[in-house]
């Protein structure tokens, strides 16, 4: 059924009509005509029938009227039937005027020709119908089933974002540097990667939490990262004491620290500081994060953008705001300030 | 003695693949290098027979630290990043390495080299590495060049113009040229196309900079640049160059 085209379907209404239209010869020859007007009774009849149900049923691929509307269906059946029995008693009358019986026949007959024609065109309006319904409800399941599977993917992409597995693959790697040389440092590492795991999994993007838990977290990431690139990575986090208890999107500054990180790692050479600092102002939480970087070599257009437009994605679903994130570079560092609003 | 280089910017990532060669005695280590600047000296200074080479290191990329080096060498690639190793050079690279990886894993790359440095000459690594660089160029937003033992990084909107020098193409910028061993088309291709234009056959120029197009005689034409360099433009240059300004 699924595979039923338009023109199959076409040819189907005119075999269909064609097997009418015989009939009608047939019947007429029966009923005492002679062949010929038998056949151009038969040919006015239904060559009229086939081009109105035909146009039915293209206008029903435009139009399909609902369950509820289904009477109309047969209210347009009906007109088109009157309309085709009327037409083809006006030419048969035309045509033949100088045969007594015919034309009287033609009156007669008319309300048994539009009863014929009402039933031929029914069908094909209402197997039309049906069909294109059908063919809705398809479309419709696997529009929906695509809806399905892109947000399925859009969640994988999350959970992915969340994993960051670049940063778990050199955090496995260096474990396994460390498990040969210094085991109880490889335990450890272990310990926070898992405590850093479980905090990640463990978000709920609805709650919020404070700025100290969310500190905490970002301390074993950042430790994490210590041990991988050593002496090359120190951090300074300064928070005053009132924002500590302020509110903030779960895991919301971490893609920001990453791009820190990264940047600042990826960017230069030598030693790197990042610096997060935290405060309150108007009432509202403020952070920003620094890192050092080399304007003259700087490509910030290289995987440091997604990160932003995501935090910033996230603060206008949040707050619809758009102004709550802000990047700025003095010298050579480059610094990304969060405003983050107390009042929900 | 095989003599080899190690080059990551983690120094644990460095110290395990250290470990894996100790039990091997007839490797040697010459020197562990945190970024592609420092691997850059220690290949020339020792002339190894294999590097390890992480890809995503401080300032440049391994892909560009090799672009840097003339001298033939084997590289086992050792990364996180499965996306560039494996598409572009698992043909080429003698094998890389997926962080984390097992010792065995290790030893199946070192047997590996082995065997192909038993029977075939090293040089071809590396040829055959960068000539794949050439065949699948991404766009590139900088490119990274040695003039003497300085390496500079330099961003592709700071490129006037490029010129081919045999077997070097010139790239022009405000402090006069570097050289690089690549070809035109390589440069034609990963240039962003509506910003350079590959005007003639040795030249590419970037379209701001020119300042003014200039008929010579009939069907001969110059670009003149900001700098008031003049660059010709072939036939089929013009007529690309008029269609990239919307003329």
């Amino acid at each position: 059924m699924k595979d039923l085209s338009y023109k199959k379907l076409s040819f189907a209404y005119i075999a269909y009509i064609l097997l009418w239209a015989v009939l009608h010869v047939f019947v007429f020859h029966r009923l005492g005509f002679s062949w010929q007007i038998a056949l151009v009774d038969s040919a006015i009849n239904n060559g009229l029938l086939l081009t109105l149900s035909f146009a039915m049923a293209m206008s029903l691929k435009y139009f399909s009227p609902s369950k509820r509307n289904a009477l109309m269906l047969i209210g347009w059946s009906i007109t088109l039937a009157i309309a085709s029995a009327w037409l083809s008693n006006f030419f048969l009358l035309q045509i033949f005027i100088t045969d007594v019986d015919y034309v009287a026949l033609l009156h007669k007959a008319f309300l048994i020709r539009f009863c014929v024609s009402f039933l031929i065109i029914e069908w094909v309006v209402l197997f039309s119908w049906i069909l294109n319904r059908m063919r809705n409800r398809q479309e419709m399941d696997a529009r929906k089933a695509d809806v399905e599977k892109m947000l399925r993917e859009a969640e994988l992409e999350g959970l992915r974002q969340q994993l960051q597995p670049h940063f778990l693959f050199n955090s496995l790697n260096s474990i396994s540097a460390l498990a040969g040389s210094k085991p109880e440092e490889a335990r450890r590492m272990i310990q926070q990667l898992s405590d850093f795991l479980r905090g990640t999994l463990k978000k709920d993007d609805k709650q919020m939490s404070s700025l100290q838990e969310e500190l905490k977290h970002l301390q074993l990431y950042l430790d994490i990262e210590k041990v991988r690139f050593g002496h090359r990575l120190n951090t300074e986090i300064k928070a005053d004491e009132e924002s500590l208890a302020l509110l903030i999107p779960p895991l919301l500054l971490q893609p920001l620290v990453e791009n820190a990180i990264k940047f600042g790692l990826y960017d230069t050479i030598g030693d790197v500081t990042i610096q997060i600092n935290s405060s309150v102002e108007n009432k509202n939480l403020r952070i920003t994060i620094s890192n050092p970087f080399d304007v003259e070599t700087a490509q910030p257009s290289k995987g440091t953008g997604f990160g932003l437009k995501s935090v910033q994605r996230r603060l206008h679903l949040l707050f619809f705001r758009n102004d709550l994130l802000k990047t700025e570079i003095k010298q050579n560092l480059y610094t990304t300030t969060v405003i983050i609003p107390q009042t929900i | 003695m095989i003599k080899t280089v190690i080059i990551d910017d983690e120094p644990l990532a460095r110290s395990i693949v250290k470990e894996y060669l100790q039990d091997d005695k007839d490797i040697e280590v010459m020197q562990e290098c945190g970024d592609g600047f420092e691997g850059v000296k220690a290949i020339m200074q020792h002339k190894p027979d294999i590097i390890f080479l992480d890809i995503q290191m401080p300032k440049i990329t391994g892909f560009e630290m090799l672009e840097l080096i003339d001298f033939p060498v084997s590289v086992i690639f050792t990364t996180a990043f499965d996306e560039y190793a494996i598409k572009a050079f698992e043909a080429h690279a003698i094998d890389y390495l997926l962080k984390p990886f097992s010792k065995d894993r290790f030893n199946k790359a070192l047997k590996k080299w082995k065997e192909q440095h038993a029977n075939a000459e090293p040089k071809q690594n590396t040829t055959a590495l960068l000539e794949n660089t050439h065949k699948q160029p991404e766009e590139q937003n900088r490119v990274v060049v040695k003039n003497g033992n300085n390496i500079k990084i330099i961003p592709v909107n700071d490129i006037h113009y490029l010129e081919a020098y045999d077997d070097y193409v010139k790239i022009f910028t405000k402090d006069g040229y570097s050289l690089k061993k690549k070809t035109m088309n390589y440069f034609e291709q990963s240039l962003n196309a509506d910003q350079f234009v590959r005007v003639h056959r040795s030249y590419i120029v970037q379209v701001q900079q020119i300042t003014k197009i200039e008929a010579l005689e009939k069907d001969s034409h110059i670009a003149l640049l900001k700098t008031g360099v003049k660059v010709p433009l072939s036939k089929t240059g013009y007529t690309k160059l008029k269609s990239v300004l919307g003329l």
